[in-house]
C-alpha cells in the first residue's frame, strides 16, 4: 500500500545556493533548507518581495530585511518575531485575501508559496504609523485588571460604549465575514506506536519501531521532518543532521508499515490513549485543488504514543525586550542554519547558558557579525571571535520601529551601549511538555536544567523521550527516542532492536538560572501576544492574586493563542520570586488541547452548510418534487408540506385545497416518515401489554389498535397504532420525531428491564413507503389498487383491520384501516423501492375522483380538525387525564408509568384538560403558545389558565381552530376567555369548545 | 419475480445503479440484494443453528463475522441476531424464504428496502474508508462485518476480501447523503 508511506512533506534537500545577494534580500545568507535556485514573489502590506521554496514568510522577510510585523495586541507597540516555530508570540498576519483571509497566523510557520499575500494586523493606518499607538502612552491606565477597574461604571455603558471601543483598539486580526469556500474533513488513524515529532528523538524512535514492522505513524508539525536537526550545525555521524535525517526519512518512507505525517499538529491527547491531529494539507498552496480538503482532523488511535516533541526556548524579559530584531537565540540560529536568513547584519547574544553561546559560534562562521555576548553567568569558558561579557546584563533597547543597539551592564555596574540591529536571547529551554499535561498530568521541576520536566502522571498510553522528557543533548535524545521505542513496543509483546545510532554532541547546556532583568524601571514584557509585563505580575500579587490560575486570569498571561508558551515561565518565576516560594511549589496552569490554534472549520469537519447533517427522503420524494412541492425539515427527513398548483401564489390557497379536496374526496399523503418497529417473538403481545398504558394481550389478529406509551413518571411519551399480523407479530407505529427515541426506549425494555421474555424488535421504518389514502372516496381508489383477490369493502374490512395484501398485480403489500385526519382513511404499504410507483399509480388512479396528494401542512389542520394530539400536545409535560385519555391506562395490568400517573397531583379535579377553541370574532386567527386568561382577570401567571397549543385555519368551517389545555376544561365549553399573547401585547377572545370540530361522532372514518 | 405494475426506483433514483470510479477505486450502488433480519427466539439457539445450517448451507457466523456459502450470505449484527442476503432477483421474497426455512426458531422480518448498499472496490479503499469511519479497514480481514457511523448514519462495513473489498449499508432513506460522503471522501483522499 503505497499510499501508507507517502511523505506529505519534500524531500530534504541538501545545502544549496550560491550565496550570492538577490534583490531586496538583503540578509540572506547561503545554504541552508531553502531552494536558492527558485524564487517565489509574495506581498506583505501591498509590497512585493520575494523568497524561496522552503521558507516561511517570517524567514522570507527576515531575508529581505523587515523585521517589523505586527503590532501588539493592547499597546500598539511594534513588533517582529520572537522565535522560529509554532510557539511564535509576535508575528501574527492575516493571510491571503477575500473569503480564504486568516487572521492571526503566525509568520513564523506560514510556509511560503508564490503568489502569498500578507497583511499586518492592529494598527492603522499602517504598520509603521500605528495611531492607535496612543494606548502605549496610556498605558498606565492599561495595567493588569483594567477591564474590571476601568469600565465597571456606569454598568450601561459597557456593552454600548466601553467594550467596542476596547474591541476595536485592542485585539488582533479580523475575519473576512465570508462563507469559508475550503473542504476539511475528518478521519481515522491507527497504530501500534505514534510518534510525535520527528527530531532526533522521534527519528530514532521512528526508525527502531518501523523495522520492526510495527504499524508506526510519525507526525511531524513542520512542513521538514528533522526538528532541530535541521537547524543546527553539528555532524550526526559522518555528515551534517540534516544528512542524517534525511537518510533516516528515505528509509522510514521506504517501510510499508511506517506512514510519514509531515504539517501535522498533534493537538491533544484524550482519554483512553486517543490522539487528535490537524494535518495541514493546503496550506502551502494558494488554494486547495478541486475537492481536497484544506486541512485534515485526525483522530488516532494508536496502542502507544511516543511524544518527542522537543524543547521550547525562553526569554529573558528585561526593559524594552520586545523590539523587532530582538528574538530567541535558538530563532535567530535555525534562521541561519535552516533558512540561510538573519534578522539583522550585527547580533547581539544574551544568555544564561551555553547553548547561546552555540548561536553565536555558528553566527560568526555564517559571516554574521557578532557584536557582543552578554552572559549572565560570572564563570565560565569564554568564547572567541567576539566580545563575551560575563557577569553582564541587558538592561535596555533603542530603535523605534526595530531594534538600533542595547544597554549592557556589565558586572562592575557600569553600563556599556552595544549598536545591533538584532539581539538573540536564551534563558534556557523548557521541556515540550503540553500533551503530558492533557489528562491533568502535572509536570515536575527538574533543577538540572532548571525547567518542568514530564511527571509521572502521563495520559493513557504515552511515554516521552528527548528533549521533551529533559534530554537536551542531541546523543540523549537519539538514545532515549531509540530507548522509548524499544519500551513501547516491548509492552506490546512486540521485540525492537534499537536503530544503530550515529555519534552526536552531548554538551550539557550548563543553565545558571535567571529568570528577569531587575534593573531598569521601564516595561519588561513576559507575555508578548497578550502584552503583559513583570509589573503587571508584581501589580497582581500586590492586589492579592496568589494563586497561578488567578494570575494568569487576571493578568490574561498565557491567555493569547500561543498559551504562553514562551511566557509562562517568566511569570512563575516573578510569581515565585514575590511569593518567596519556589517555583515547583508555585506550580503551572492547566495546559489544555489544542496545542495551537485550530480553525472552528477543521471541527466542523465537512458538517456544515447544506452538508451539515444527512438528509432523508421519502419514497415519494423524486415525484414530489417533480411536481413542485414545496419540502419542510422534519429531523432529517424532508417532507412534503404542501404541493401548489398554477396560480396558487400564498401558501394557504395550496393547503386549503388540499383539505377540501381530501374531506370532499380523496387525498393521498406520504406518511413514511412515521417510526415503524416490528415486533415478534412468542411473548411480543405481553411486551406491548407492557409498554403501552392500554391493553394489547386480546387484540385480535388483523386487528390494529391505537396505543398510548407513558414514560415511567407517568408523563405520555408517545402514540401510535400496533398491527397484530400473526400471532407472534406486531407491527407498531410511531410519530416521526420519536421514531428513534422509541424504539431505543423499547430496546432497553426488552434487554434491561425484561430479558425474560422472548420478543425481538427490528426498525423497518425505511423498508417500507407507506401512504395515508383518506376522504369520501379513499376506498374507491384503493379498490383500482389492490388486487381483486382482497376484498376491502366496509364489511370485510372494517374500521381498525389490517392485512397483508398483493396491490398492482401480484406485489406484497400491508393495508391499514386507520385514520389521522378523521375521514374514511387507509395507510397502504409496499416495499420502499416500489413507493414511487405505487403513489404514481394511485394519483393515475384517483383522477376520476379528483384526487390530491397533500402535506404536511394539509395533515396538521385536519388533525386538528378532527381534535387529535400530536407532538404540540405530547410535549412531555402532558398526561393521559391531559390530553383526555385517562380510560385508556388500564388499572388491570401493569405497565410502564402507569403507577406514577396516578400521583394525587396529576389527578386534581381542576388539571388540564384538552379543548378545543374558536374565536369569537370569527375573522381573528388564533395564535400557538398564547395563554387563557379569564375576562376581567389580570394577565398575569397566577391567573393563567392553560395555553394553546396548536391553531389552523379550518378550511371546512370558515375560520381558524385552536387546541388546546385549560385547567377543568372538560367542564367549561360553552365559556368565553382571553387568549392573551404577552409577547405581542394581543390577545383574542376565545370560546371553549369540543376538540373535536370535524365529526366528533366517528361516522366519517366508520363509513 | 411478481408480476406486478410497478417500477422500482433505485435508492439514488436513477434507471441503472450510480457508479463512481477513481484511480484504484469504484465505488457501486447495488440494489440486487434481498436481505432479511433473523433473531433468534429465546431459548432456541441449537434450533437455530442446526434450521439455518440447513438452509444457508453454512452456520450463524459469531460476533464480528461474516459467512457465504452459494447464494447465501449472513453476517453478524447484535448477540443472537443477524442479517441474511441473497440475489434479489432469486429472493425478492426473501423473509417468507427465510422464515419457511427456519420456522418458529427465529423471528424473520424484511429488511431489503430499509438499507441501500454500495460496492468499494480497489486498493485505494482504505484511504476512502479512513476519512469516513472509525473502522481499521486497512487491517480488517476478510469475512469480518462491523457496525459503524458514516456520515452520522448508522451504516455497516462488510470486507469481502481484505483491504480491497468492501460493502457499505446504509439506510436507504440517506442515500443520497451517504453516496455523497462516500463520493466527497474517495475525491479527497485519491
Amino acid at each position: 500500500m503505497n499510499q501508507m508511506n507517502r511523505i506529505n512533506g519534500q524531500p530534504l534537500g541538501g545545502a544549496h545556493g550560491t550565496g550570492v545577494p538577490r534583490p531586496g534580500q538583503v540578509n540572506r545568507l547561503a545554504g541552508g533548507q531553502i531552494d536558492h535556485a527558485k524564487t517565489l514573489t509574495f506581498r506583505f502590506d501591498g509590497k512585493s518581495f520575494q523568497g524561496h521554496p522552503g521558507d516561511t514568510l517570517a524567514s522570507a522577510l527576515l531575508a529581505n530585511g523587515v523585521r517589523l510585523m505586527g503590532r501588539s495586541f493592547k499597546y500598539h507597540r511594534p513588533r517582529g518575531p520572537l522565535t522560529s516555530g509554532s510557539e511564535e508570540p509576535n508575528a501574527l498576519v492575516e493571510l491571503r485575501s477575500g473569503a480564504r483571509q486568516e487572521p492571526n497566523t503566525r509568520a513564523t510557520v506560514a510556509e511560503l508559496f508564490d503568489g502569498l499575500e500578507a497583511t499586518s494586523q492592529n494598527r492603522w493606518p499602517s504598520l509603521s504609523f500605528d495611531a492607535m499607538a496612543i494606548n502605549d502612552r496610556l498605558s498606565t491606565f492599561l495595567t493588569a485588571g483594567f477591564y474590571y477597574k476601568t469600565f465597571m461604571w456606569p454598568k450601561a455603558f459597557w456593552e454600548k460604549l466601553y467594550e467596542p471601543i476596547i474591541r476595536r483598539a485592542a485585539g488582533l486580526g479580523s475575519l473576512s465575514m465570508e462563507t469559508d469556500p475550503d473542504l476539511y474533513d475528518k478521519g481515522f488513524l491507527h497504530a501500534d506506536l505514534l510518534v510525535v515529532g520527528s527530531g532526533a528523538a522521534g527519528l530514532a524512535a521512528a526508525l527502531t519501531a518501523g523495522r520492526t514492522g510495527a504499524q508506526v505513524i510519525l507526525a511531524e508539525e513542520d512542513f521538514l521532518f528533522g526538528g532541530r536537526l535541521i537547524a543546527e550545525s553539528y555532524r550526526l555521524g559522518a555528515g551534517s543532521g540534516a544528512d542524517w535525517a534525511a537518510a533516516a526519512i528515505a528509509e522510514l518512507a521506504s517501510l510499508p508499515n511506517v506512514r510519514l505525517m509531515s504539517r501535522t499538529t498533534v493537538i491533544g491527547a484524550f482519554e483512553h490513549g486517543i490522539t487528535g491531529a490537524v494535518e495541514r494539507v493546503s496550506d502551502h498552496l494558494a488554494q486547495p485543488a478541486a475537492g481536497k480538503p484544506r486541512q485534515i482532523l485526525w483522530r488516532i488511535y494508536a496502542k502507544r504514543t511516543l511524544l518527542c516533541a522537543g524543547a521550547i526556548e525562553r526569554p529573558i524579559p528585561f526593559e524594552n525586550n520586545d523590539r523587532p530584531g530582538i528574538l530567541l537565540a535558538g530563532a535567530i540560529r535555525a534562521y541561519a542554519n535552516r533558512w540561510a536568513a538573519t534578522p539583522g547584519k550585527t547580533v547581539a547574544i544574551f544568555t544564561n547558558n551555553d547553548d547561546g553561546l552555540r548561536t553565536a559560534t555558528d553566527l560568526m562562521d555564517k559571516g554574521v557579525s557578532v557584536a557582543a555576548v552578554i552572559d549572565t553567568r560570572p564563570e565560565g569558558k569564554t568564547l572567541a571571535g567576539t566580545t563575551h561579557l560575563k557577569g553582564a546584563t541587558v538592561i535596555d533597547s533603542a530603535g523605534r520601529l526595530g531594534l538600533t543597539g542595547i544597554t549592557v551592564r556589565l558586572g562592575t555596574g557600569e553600563t556599556r551601549q552595544i549598536a545591533c540591529t538584532a539581539l538573540g536571547v536564551s534563558g534556557g529551554w523548557n521541556p515540550n511538555v503540553h500533551l503530558t499535561c492533557h489528562q491533568r498530568g502535572r509536570p515536575v521541576w527538574d533543577a538540572k536544567i532548571a525547567a518542568f520536566v514530564p511527571g509521572a502522571d502521563l495520559p493513557p498510553g504515552m511515554s516521552v523521550a528527548g528533549a521533551a522528557m529533559g534530554d537536551l543533548t542531541t546523543s540523549g535524545a537519539l538514545a532515549s527516542g531509540a530507548a522509548g521505542a524499544v519500551a513501547a513496543l516491548d509492552a506490546l509483546g512486540i521485540t525492537a532492536k534499537t536503530a544503530d545510532l550515529p555519534e552526536a554532541e552531548d554538551a550539557p547546556v550548563n543553565v545558571t538560572p535567571f529568570w528577569y532583568v531587575k534593573h531598569g524601571k521601564g516595561r519588561a514584557w513576559i507575555d508578548q501576544q497578550n502584552d503583559v509585563t513583570v509589573k503587571d505580575v508584581k501589580l497582581a500579587h500586590q492586589e492579592g492574586y496568589r494563586s497561578v490560575e488567578h494570575l494568569k486570569r487576571y493578568t490574561t498571561l498565557g491567555m493569547a493563542t500561543d498559551q504562553g508558551k514562551t511566557s509562562n515561565m517568566a511569570g512563575l518565576a516573578v510569581m515565585a520570586e514575590l511569593t518567596s516560594k519556589s517555583i515547583p511549589a508555585t506550580g503551572t496552569t492547566i495546559f489544555r488541547p489544542p496545542y495551537t490554534p485550530v480553525p472552528i472549520a477543521t471541527f466542523a469537519g465537512r458538517s456544515a452548510g447544506k452538508d451539515f447533517r444527512p438528509v432523508r427522503q421519502t419514497p415519494s420524494h423524486k415525484w414530489a418534487a417533480e411536481q413542485g412541492a414545496v419540502f419542510v425539515e422534519v429531523g432529517m427527513w424532508k417532507r412534503t408540506q404542501w404541493l401548489p398548483r398554477p396560480g396558487e401564489t400564498h401558501w394557504r390557497q395550496s393547503v386549503d385545497r388540499e383539505v377540501l379536496a381530501t374531506r370532499n374526496s380523496v387525498g393521498i399523503c406520504d406518511v413514511t416518515t412515521l417510526g415503524k418497529i416490528d415486533v415478534q417473538g412468542t411473548d411480543a403481545a405481553e411486551f406491548l401489554n407492557r409498554v403501552y398504558a392500554n391493553p394489547f394481550a386480546k387484540l385480535a389478529v388483523g386487528k390494529v389498535r391505537y396505543g398510548l406509551m407513558l414514560r415511567e413518571d407517568g408523563m405520555a411519551m408517545d402514540d401510535g397504532t400496533t398491527a397484530r399480523l400473526a400471532e407472534d407479530h406486531f407491527v407498531t407505529t410511531t410519530t416521526t420525531a420519536n421514531a428513534v427515541g422509541v424504539y431505543r426506549h423499547m430496546e432497553f425494555c426488552r434487554q434491561c428491564l425484561w430479558p425474560d421474555l422472548d420478543v425481538q424488535i427490528i426498525s423497518t421504518t425505511e423498508a417500507w413507503a407507506q401512504f395515508s389514502v383518506a376522504g369520501p372516496n379513499a376506498r374507491k381508489l384503493l379498490q383500482k389498487i389492490v388486487d381483486p383477490e382482497h376484498d376491502i369493502s366496509n364489511e370485510a374490512f372494517p374500521y381498525m383491520a389490517c392485512g397483508e395484501i398483493t396491490v398492482c398485480g401480484g406485489l406484497r403489500a400491508r393495508l391499514f384501516r386507520i385514520s389521522f385526519s378523521g375521514e374514511l382513511a387507509y395507510e397502504i404499504a409496499v416495499p420502499t423501492r416500489y413507493g414511487d410507483g405505487l403513489i404514481r399509480a394511485m394519483v393515475e388512479a384517483g383522477k376520476q375522483y379528483d384526487a390530491v396528494v397533500y402535506g404536511t401542512e394539509a395533515l396538521g389542520v385536519m388533525r386538528i380538525e378532527k381534535g387529535h394530539a400530536a407532538g404540540n400536545e405530547l410535549n412531555g409535560t402532558t398526561t393521559a387525564r391531559n390530553l383526555g385519555m385517562a380510560g385508556m391506562v388500564s388499572k388491570k395490568k401493569d405497565a410502564i408509568g402507569s403507577t406514577l400517573s396516578e400521583r394525587e397531583g396529576l389527578n386534581r379535579g381542576d388539571v388540564l384538560a384538552l379543548v378545543g377553541f374558536r374565536p369569537v370574532d370569527r375573522s381573528r386567527p388564533l395564535v400557538a403558545g398564547s395563554h387563557f386568561i379569564n375576562v376581567g382577570a389580570e394577565a398575569t401567571a397566577a391567573n393563567d389558565q392553560g395555553y394553546m397549543t396548536s391553531v389552523a385555519f379550518s378550511p371546512n368551517l370558515g375560520h381558524s381552530v385552536g387546541l388546546g389545555f385549560l385547567k377543568s376544561g372538560g367542564a367549561r365549553k360553552g365559556e368565553t376567555l382571553r387568549a392573551v399573547n404577552p409577547l405581542n401585547n394581543e390577545e383574542v377572545e376565545v370560546e371553549v369548545v369540543s376538540a373535536h370540530f370535524i365529526d366528533p361522532e366517528g361516522d366519517r372514518l366508520r363509513a | 419475480m411478481p408480476d406486478h405494475s410497478l417500477a422500482p426506483l433505485l435508492p439514488l433514483g436513477g434507471a441503472t445503479p450510480r457508479r463512481d470510479t477513481f484511480a484504484g477505486l469504484t465505488i457501486t450502488e447495488n440494489p440486487d440484494v434481498a436481505i432479511a433480519s433473523v433473531a433468534c427466539r429465546m431459548g432456541r439457539d441449537a434450533d437455530l443453528a442446526k434450521a439455518a445450517a440447513a438452509l444457508f448451507g453454512a452456520a450463524l457466523p459469531g460476533p464480528g463475522q461474516m459467512a457465504a456459502k452459494g447464494d447465501w450470505a449472513l453476517f453478524w449484527t447484535g448477540p443472537g441476531q443477524w442479517m441474511a442476503t441473497a440475489p434479489f432477483a432469486t429472493h425478492e421474497d426473501i423473509s417468507r424464504i427465510v422464515k419457511a426455512g427456519l420456522g418458529d426458531a427465529a423471528s424473520v422480518t424484511e429488511q431489503t428496502d430499509a438499507w441501500v448498499r454500495f460496492d468499494i472496490d480497489g486498493a485505494r479503499a482504505p484511504d476512502m474508508f479512513e476519512r469516513l469511519c472509525i473502522l481499521d479497514t486497512r487491517r480488517m480481514a476478510a469475512g469480518s462485518a462491523n457496525r459503524t457511523m458514516i456520515e452520522h448514519l448508522g451504516a455497516f462495513v462488510l470486507c469481502h476480501r481484505a483491504g480491497e473489498a468492501f460493502s457499505v449499508l446504509g439506510p436507504r432513506s440517506a442515500a443520497a447523503s451517504l453516496h455523497h460522503a462516500l463520493v466527497a471522501a474517495a475525491t479527497s483522499a485519491i
